[in-house]
């Protein structure tokens, strides 16, 4: 079970959070013009990462704030966690 | 009554205490302190069980966890458990066992003519047999298989024993309690350090308890017996015994398994059995110890054959004999100090050791003693069926290949030891990468990867001087980086016997015209035959080999066969051991129970039970509930004799004629305030919500990105800048997430915020032509008309003193409110109405009668809005707005989504207007058709129709729009029903909708 440091709350177990995929992925903006390649790559496709990796997780049972978490897919390793607004 | 092979003082059992105990129906007696092996090891039981494969008897091979042959059959306190060690398993008054994998008993076996067979069972024989012909299996291979083979079997009664979980955090958390636990334990505990010591074994003090060695002036024992009695007075250490530590997790949880009540005849009331605890530990020292290596020779698995290191446990430990006549066969200085003990409490020993000329202060010392010892001597073979009676040895060559003359000696026990395998488990499962080291053949743990260190034995350290100062020094270390005190403590003086190198010579060869099973893993029979049969056949990969032959797969994991099983593939392909490489280790290291893995998440407890505030009425008034997601909801109040299907209609039935009331508490209800609400609803709906009168509530639907239908539900605008959103119970949850997402990752800059109040309000619907005379007697100071309040509209008011939220809005189709009032004062709300609505002929009604209601208006819910559907297949279309954007709107314009023939809801009748129509039903247009029958759609809601007294189904049908009319067939094969249908619109009670505007 991952230990995960919620920027809110502090160093959490990981059945308090719910994973919320790549944090990378940006949603396009509403009403803008866009190919169906880039809403297909917004809503579909996925890199499946072997390492570092940016990804969301939601504090569900907890502060219920989404966090971003660098972790490292292979190992876990959890490089460093950041507010929902801040950027890497 | 005395015991033939037990001693009279040696030993930590307290002879005091006589404890019986049944074995393969035989009554036995034994001593408190005993195991289950050692009581019967006194009695001179060697016979305990026959092997999975081919049979053979089996005896005791081991003292402890390594034990691949004596698991039993445990009876305790009326219940059974397979698959137990009797080498962990306590002695207990009234304890009871048997042997497994005996048909019909253990002394006359029939799965024994395997063993008379064994020719045909080599190696794969599980792929290569039992697979043809198919039609064998069922009858006859499967019935014989399962009576023959297999271990234990397990209860099929509940479990009534209590199992707990424990969550704990420490900074140190140390497995093993040997000299190097006790060591690390001591000096952390000492420099301040949260310390938790983990021992699997009732006894603290590892190899403490047998070997002749001096610690500080005192014997190994009585330094343990200290050590562990000051822990224990020390606030920040706790000690477990009884306690594995089973697996290494990511970021340093280890989960640990006590055992707490199986030593006892009993469970003491409010104990539970065993304990599961996760632990998340900043520093992790692994002290595990090593386990003694089989060497391997012609039938080695003869009962009678076991580790020497076990011999000496339980002599030392339980005082007992496993033999009187021992031969003791070893590469190495461990046999020798067996071999003293025996000699020690006078038992003559014959030692062969397979080196050339060792030399040792421990040879010395058996010299002195006058032990017979042996040089450059091995056993070629046991002898003897049930137990082992005599051996085979012989001279063998100094290339060890060539054997001498064969020679015959009495004996009977054959005591071995082919060196020690390090206990690695521990520190592979947290990702370390284990290397091999050459001077112990064997691996050690490489560069950590995780906060763990091992130490002693475990990191292949076999001195105790040695292992001690390693073990202070990390325990003072480790802890002062935690706790940054330098409080140390000096690693005592320790005197222990100087021991030589072992041999690297392990498996004795076969004489000429012998065939000796010689074998690898003794629980799995797998012998040095079937393993070169494998490479023979191709395979090299280790796991491949692993899988094919079964090595190391039997419930002992394989400790003390794998690395034979390595060195053998690799003296086979030339290759040296870390080319080879081994298998992986997972968790658990050792069988945990599945109950403790439950934990108290069983029956009720396996997930919250949620209840409405008039829940208790509902269960005084004869409800009948139903889970619906977590809550409890009635599914219809039952009166006299009737059933479901009749109550549920007099339900629904009641709602169209009069009025009914709904307990609605469990809708999931979001609070939605900031100046920029409705700009997130205008969002996340799909309908335009900028311009909603403050007073109005409108029905909404809300997609996911990829344009599926994610829920749907009403808000209502309570004021200017504050919402009320519903949910449906079962996406409560999700919407709540998804809503905090788009706020917090999407769109930060909409100043909103959003919170749950499901549990805050308890909702009723009143349903039915005469709701409205109903509220007029429940808010007698309202205008409640039509005009004062409209369909879709909303006011607030004094229910007999008790504020409540009003909600004209109509799941049934019906004219029908919603009342909301604090949790507090639900029930006081439900049981005025029941008061008021007498005169109305009220009813309540449950989620039967609520789902014939809105199925038979053609409302979709949850059945239909499965997250396969988008809205056009609902008949929502009407519901997206054309000039605004939302979650989820791109995706509909996707190829599929727009397809001429797009699935869309339907109504079905049966023709014959009588056969109701299972759900999950195909509908398909010729029933005779080849299978796969072309499939067009599916029956997603069945009710029986109250206003028409005939069932109706709603059905998600291929190009639905352009069905209505067409006759197909509804088929359920798992109902083996096939049914003549006619597709009709889904909304089949009040097509226009004028009830609920009335
Ligand atoms: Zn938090």
């Amino acid at each position: 079970m991952l230990h995960i440091k919620c920027p809110h709350c502090g160093m959490r177990s990981q059945n308090e959070f719910s994973y919320g995929g790549d944090a990378t992925v940006k949603r396009p903006e509403l009403n803008k013009e866009i190919s169906d390649q880039e809403w297909d790559n917004f809503v579909y496709n996925r890199k499946s990462l072997r390492g570092k990796h940016l990804e969301l997780w939601q504090h569900l049972s907890g502060c219920r704030q989404w966090i971003k978490v660098e972790r490292d897919t292979a190992t876990h390793e959890i490089f460093k966690t950041l507010k929902a607004n801040e950027d890497i | 009554m005395t015991q033939d092979f037990r001693l009279d003082t040696v030993g930590l059992i307290n002879r005091d205490k006589k404890l019986s105990f049944i074995f393969n129906g035989n009554n036995y007696f034994g001593y408190e302190g005993d195991t289950l092996a050692s009581a019967l090891l006194a009695n001179g039981v060697h016979l305990i069980g026959r092997s999975f494969k081919y049979h053979r008897p089996r005896g005791f091979f081991g003292a402890g966890v390594d034990e691949p042959y004596a698991v039993v059959q445990l009876y305790r306190n009326n219940e059974t458990e397979p698959n137990v060690k009797a080498t962990e398993q306590e002695l207990f008054e009234g304890l009871e066992a048997k042997s497994v994998n005996c048909w019909p008993s253990v002394n006359f076996d029939i799965g024994a003519i395997n063993n008379f067979l064994k020719v045909f069972l080599p190696a794969g024989f599980y792929y290569k047999t039992f697979m043809w012909p198919k039609s064998f299996w069922y009858k006859v291979y499967e019935p014989f298989i399962r009576k023959a083979a297999g271990l234990g079997v397990a209860s099929t009664k509940h479990d009534k024993e209590r199992y707990e979980h424990k969550y704990e955090y420490c900074d140190l958390l140390i497995a093993g309690s040997g000299p190097a636990g006790l060591a690390s334990a001591y000096a952390a505990a000492k420099n301040g350090a949260r310390v938790i010591l983990a021992e699997d074994k009732p006894r603290y003090g590892g190899t403490l308890l047998t070997s002749e060695v001096n610690i500080g002036n005192q014997t190994g024992k009585e330094w343990s017996e200290n050590i562990i009695t000051e822990l224990k007075e020390m606030p920040n250490v706790t000690v477990r015994n009884r306690s594995q530590v089973f697996g290494y997790y990511d970021h340093n949880m280890l989960v640990m398994l006590e055992k707490i009540s199986d030593h006892l005849p009993k469970t003491k009331k409010y104990h539970p059995k065993q304990r599961l605890w996760y632990i998340r530990a900043k520093e992790v020292l692994i002290s595990s110890g090593s386990i003694e290596r089989p060497l391997v020779f012609g039938n080695n698995d003869t009962p009678g054959v076991m580790l020497s290191s076990a011999a000496k446990e339980y002599l030392k430990v339980y005082g007992v004999l496993v033999g009187k006549k021992p031969l003791i066969f070893t590469n190495n200085d461990s046999g020798y100090e067996t071999a003293i003990e025996f000699k020690k409490n006078g038992v003559e020993p014959i030692i062969l050791d397979t080196r050339k000329e060792p030399n040792s202060e421990t040879i010395e010392e058996a010299k002195n003693l006058g032990i017979q010892i042996k040089l450059s001597y091995v056993v070629v073979a046991a002898k003897g069926y049930k137990k082992v009676d005599s051996a085979e040895i012989a001279k063998i060559s100094d290339n060890k290949n060539n054997l001498g003359a064969l020679e015959n000696i009495n004996c009977d026990c054959i005591c071995v030891s082919g060196f020690w395998t390090p206990t690695i488990h521990l520190a592979s499962q947290s990702g370390n990468k284990t290397k091999f080291d050459k001077n112990i053949d064997a691996f050690v743990p490489g560069v950590s990867k995780q906060n763990e260190t091992t130490l002693g034995a475990a990191n292949g350290k076999f001195t105790l001087e040695e292992t001690l100062k390693d073990s202070f020094d990390a325990g003072y270390e480790l802890s002062k980086k935690i706790t940054k005190n330098e409080n140390k403590i000096l690693c005592p003086k320790v005197v222990e016997k100087k021991k030589t190198t072992h041999d690297k010579f392990w498996c004795v060869p076969l004489p000429k015209g012998k065939t000796y099973k010689r074998f690898l893993d003794f629980q799995n029979d797998v012998a040095v035959s079937d393993v070169e049969i494998a490479v023979k056949e191709g395979y090299r990969s280790i796991e491949h080999v692993k899988r094919y032959t079964t090595l190391g797969m039997a419930t002992d994991q394989g400790k003390t066969s794998n690395l034979n099983g390595l060195q053998l593939v690799s003296n086979i392909e030339n290759k040296i051991v870390p080319e080879v490489g081994h298998t992986t280790f997972r968790p658990p290291y050792t069988p945990v129970t599945i109950g403790a893995i439950v934990g108290r998440e069983v029956g009720k407890h396996s997930r919250p039970t949620r209840k409405s505030p008039i829940h208790y009425w509902h269960e005084k008034n004869n409800a009948v509930f139903v889970d619906a997601g977590v809550w409890l909801r009635p599914r219809y109040y039952k009166r006299g004799n009737e059933t479901l299907f009749e109550g549920s209609k007099r339900e629904a039935k009641n709602v169209r004629t009069n009025v009914g009331v709904c307990d609605v508490t469990t809708l999931g209800k979001i609070d939605i305030k900031g100046p920029d609400a409705a700009e997130l609803l205008n969002r996340v709906y799909t309908n335009a919500w900028l311009k909603l009168p403050v007073g109005k509530a409108r029905y909404g639907v809300m997609l996911r990105e990829d344009g599926i239908v994610m829920d749907d539900g009403t808000t209502t605008r309570i004021s200017e800048n504050h919402y009320h959103m519903t949910t449906t119970t079962a996406q409560a949850a999700n919407v709540l997430s998804h809503l905090e997402y788009y706020l917090q990752v999407v769109w930060p800059e909409l100043n909103v915020n959003v919170v749950s109040t499901t549990e805050q309000w308890a909702g009723v619907a009143i349903a039915g032509p005469k709701s409205r005379d109903l509220l007029k007697k429940l808010f007698p100071k309202i205008d409640v008309s039509n005009e004062g309040l409209p369909f879709m509209g909303y006011l607030e008011g004094e229910l007999f003193g008790v504020h409540a939220r009003i909600f004209r809005i109509s799941f049934s189709g019906e004219l029908a409110y919603e009342v909301n009032v604090e949790s507090d004062n639900g029930s006081f709300m439900w049981e005025k109405i029941m008061e008021l609505g007498k005169n109305f002929e009220i009813q309540p009604y449950g989620t039967e009668a609520l789902s014939t209601l809105r199925i038979e208006m053609g409302h979709v819910a949850g059945s239909e809005l499965d997250g396969r559907t988008i809205p056009y297949d609902n008949s929502l279309e009407g519901m997206i707005s054309k000039k605004k954007d939302f979650i989820g709107k791109r995706s509909l314009n996707r190829k599929a989504f727009v397809a001429k023939d797009r699935q869309k809801v339907v109504g079905v009748i049966p023709l014959d207007k009588k056969t109701s129509i299972p759900e999950g039903s195909h509908l398909v247009k010729d029933k005779n058709a080849q299978l796969p029958n072309p499939k067009l759609g599916y029956i997603s809601a069945s009710c029986w129709s109250v206003e028409f007294d005939n069932p109706f189904s709603l059905a998600i049908l291929k190009d639905g729009k352009n069905m209505i009319g067409q006759k197909l067939f509804a088929m359920s094969p798992l109902k083996n029903k096939t049914i003549a249908v006619e597709i009709v619109s889904s909304h089949y009670v009040d097509p226009k909708g004028e009830r609920v505007r009335s």
